[in-house]
């Protein structure tokens, strides 16, 4: 094996002599990129064409002229500022929740032995083939009658725990060794404070993990937030979005440029995270 | 249970004070602390988990319109259910869109992963964040991209067709267009995240194996049929049934982008459910086609599960 094994980095399997030729790959690779990306660059390009050109044949891909009415027209006939706030609160308290209360239930999955954990856990491992959308006219009767309809604890509460961030953490503390469990334990150290000082602060990376994914879920999140809030100051984003394409006229020059809007905290979000994004250990069973 | 982990404990301890209070306080906490530990999961589970699918069914016999006491009619809203064209529609709808999008979760994914995992191809990085950039859009943003560039009166593709003295195509008000469009819109929200799944896969195949495979002169297609396929079906197990229940539960983009038109013709069962529950404000009919749509999941489930134990072994 050795002796056909290559020093070189650049080929990965050898090849008798003769490197493989990674042009058709590449060409294919980048057609590709450039079908995905064009989607997104057309709909942003748009957004910045003034109404008249939205419609105007030909289309061109630059705009001609360059403007930001759509923009201002959106962001003066929307409450913009107040969607930001009510999705930023709902995305960012059920994410710390999310987190505190999925690594505390897959610590003690992971940690602990008794059999009403067994159970629980086989409870949880069964919602993860039902989503809440199955059940959601009487998850509504739920939420109305605890009087958390039309509020945004309403949309908070019911997302908090998900199956994926239970098993995330579950499968990371099995691999911290129990023995730093025990020496804490030796040392006098109460269970719940092991846990808060020791072993959450080992389960940082995890913890980020699934911090960026349930802040895409809730930011994104449309269904429930559709079904709880009625009032349009507690509007999120994406309801607010779907109010402007339900119009019996769609005015395509806000929309494009309220959609546009409504992407940038995702895409800033991503550029700050990209390698943790990139690297995320997505084979810990991810659904929302 | 919790003695045979506080034995080892009193074992090693350096000779604590009061050995028996301090072990009997262990034990204690050992159980205590796993209750308090779960204790909010346990709660949220049972108010938003437990009690909807209990009074899901219960619901689901009565007449309850979200108001007032619901009466019990018993199998009332199945029998109307099973008479019913448009819930036959959602049904056949919903399957058809399954069927024909998990192979597309599944396809251009897996093969996007081998380019972006082997030396097959280049500029793997900059393309990786390319396909990517779609799993950051929201389904309703996904739903309104698509709708504009298949706009039949201003469009891009029907611009770009017309060129070639295409068209106009009717992309919203053909029902079969109409779910090529949603399909396209989902497999592009779509790829990354099974993209994803299936890069860490590929990651964790060990070089050793393909270098044996080559030695062996398996090369290409081949070693990637006999060796990469069958060490991704883990994942691929995973893929399929994410894929299966995230088609399933489709909702938000559809409504973004068509509405679930023209007419009725792409509504999917969620929004069959939402049609009937919130906006005729059903409930007892919408539980009932709630309680469909779950013993259809689980039976997926299930079906999935006894090919995924034949596949690992």
């Amino acid at each position: 094996m050795s002796s056909t094994q290559t020093q070189t980095q650049t080929t990965a399997v050898p090849v008798r002599g003769k490197k493989a030729s990674a042009t058709p790959g590449t060409i294919i690779l980048w057609v590709l990129a450039a079908l995905y990306a064009f989607p997104l660059l057309w709909f942003i390009l748009s957004s910045f064409k003034p109404g008249s050109e939205l419609f105007s044949l030909p289309l061109s891909i630059l705009p001609e002229t360059w403007t930001l009415s759509g923009y201002e027209s959106a962001w003066s006939r929307f409450n913009f500022a107040r969607y930001f706030a009510n999705t930023g609160i709902v995305a960012v308290v059920t994410t710390a929740l999310t987190v505190l209360v999925s690594s505390m239930t897959g610590y003690a999955l992971a940690k602990y032995k008794a059999w009403w954990l067994n159970v629980f856990f086989m409870c949880i491992l069964a919602t993860t083939m039902l989503p809440t959308e199955v059940i959601m006219p009487s998850t509504f009767v739920v939420i109305r009658d605890l009087g958390l309809y039309d509020s945004l604890p309403g949309i908070i509460i019911p997302s908090i725990v998900t199956a994926t961030g239970v098993f995330m953490f579950r499968q990371y503390f099995k691999t911290v060794p129990d023995e730093l469990l025990e020496a804490a334990r030796i040392d006098g150290v109460g269970e719940i404070r092991t846990f808060f000082s020791i072993m959450l602060p080992l389960a940082k990376p995890m913890a980020v993990t699934l911090a960026i994914f349930s802040f895409q879920w809730r930011w994104n999140d449309y269904i429930w937030p559709l079904l709880v809030l009625n009032d349009p100051n507690q509007y999120t984003l994406q309801i607010a979005l779907r109010s402007i394409v339900g119009a019996d006229n769609i005015d395509w020059s806000v929309l494009l440029a309220a959609s546009v809007i409504s992407l940038l905290p995702m895409i800033i979000l991503f550029l700050i995270f990209q390698r943790q994004i990139m690297s995320a250990d997505m084979n810990s069973g991810l659904k929302d | 249970m919790t003695a045979s982990t506080a034995e080892p404990v009193e074992q090693t301890a350096p000779a604590p004070q009061h050995p028996r209070r301090r072990r009997s306080s262990i034990r204690r906490g050992q159980t205590i602390a796993p209750l308090i530990f779960i204790a909010a999961a346990v709660v949220l589970f049972a108010l938003f988990f437990v009690w909807p699918g209990v009074f899901g069914f219960i619901y689901s016999l009565s007449d309850y319109r979200g108001f007032g006491t619901p009466d019990i009619i018993g199998f009332d809203n199945y029998t109307r259910l099973f008479g019913d064209p448009e819930f036959y529609s959602a049904l056949g709808r919903t399957f058809l869109f399954v069927g024909l999008s998990v192979p597309l979760h599944f396809i251009i994914p897996l093969g996007l992963a081998v380019l972006l995992t082997t030396k097959l191809a280049r500029g793997q990085t900059a393309a990786r964040a390319v396909f990517f950039l779609p799993w950051l859009i929201s389904p309703i943003v996904n739903g309104v991209i698509w709708r504009w560039l298949f706009g039949e009166n201003f469009g891009f593709f029907n611009y770009f067709l017309s060129i070639f003295g295409i068209g106009p195509v009717q992309w919203q008000t053909n029902g079969e267009l109409a779910l090529v469009v949603v399909l396209i819109a989902g497999t592009w929200g779509g790829t990354a995240f099974t993209m994803l799944l299936f890069i860490a896969a590929l990651r964790n195949i060990p070089q050793s194996y393909l270098e044996a495979a080559a030695i062996d002169g398996a090369m290409g297609w081949k070693r990637f049929r006999r060796i990469t396929l069958p060490l991704l079906a883990p994942t691929s197990f995973l893929v399929v049934l994410l894929t299966t229940i995230g088609g399933m539960k489709e909702f938000a983009m559809i409504q973004a982008l068509n509405g679930g038109g023209p007419g009725t013709e792409n509504v999917l069962m969620v929004q069959y459910i939402y049609r009937t529950g919130f906006e005729r404000g059903d409930i007892g009919y919408a539980s009932a086609a709630s309680m469909v749509l779950m013993v259809i999941l689980i039976v997926i489930a299930l079906i999935q599960m006894r090919f995924d134990r034949k596949d690992v072994q």
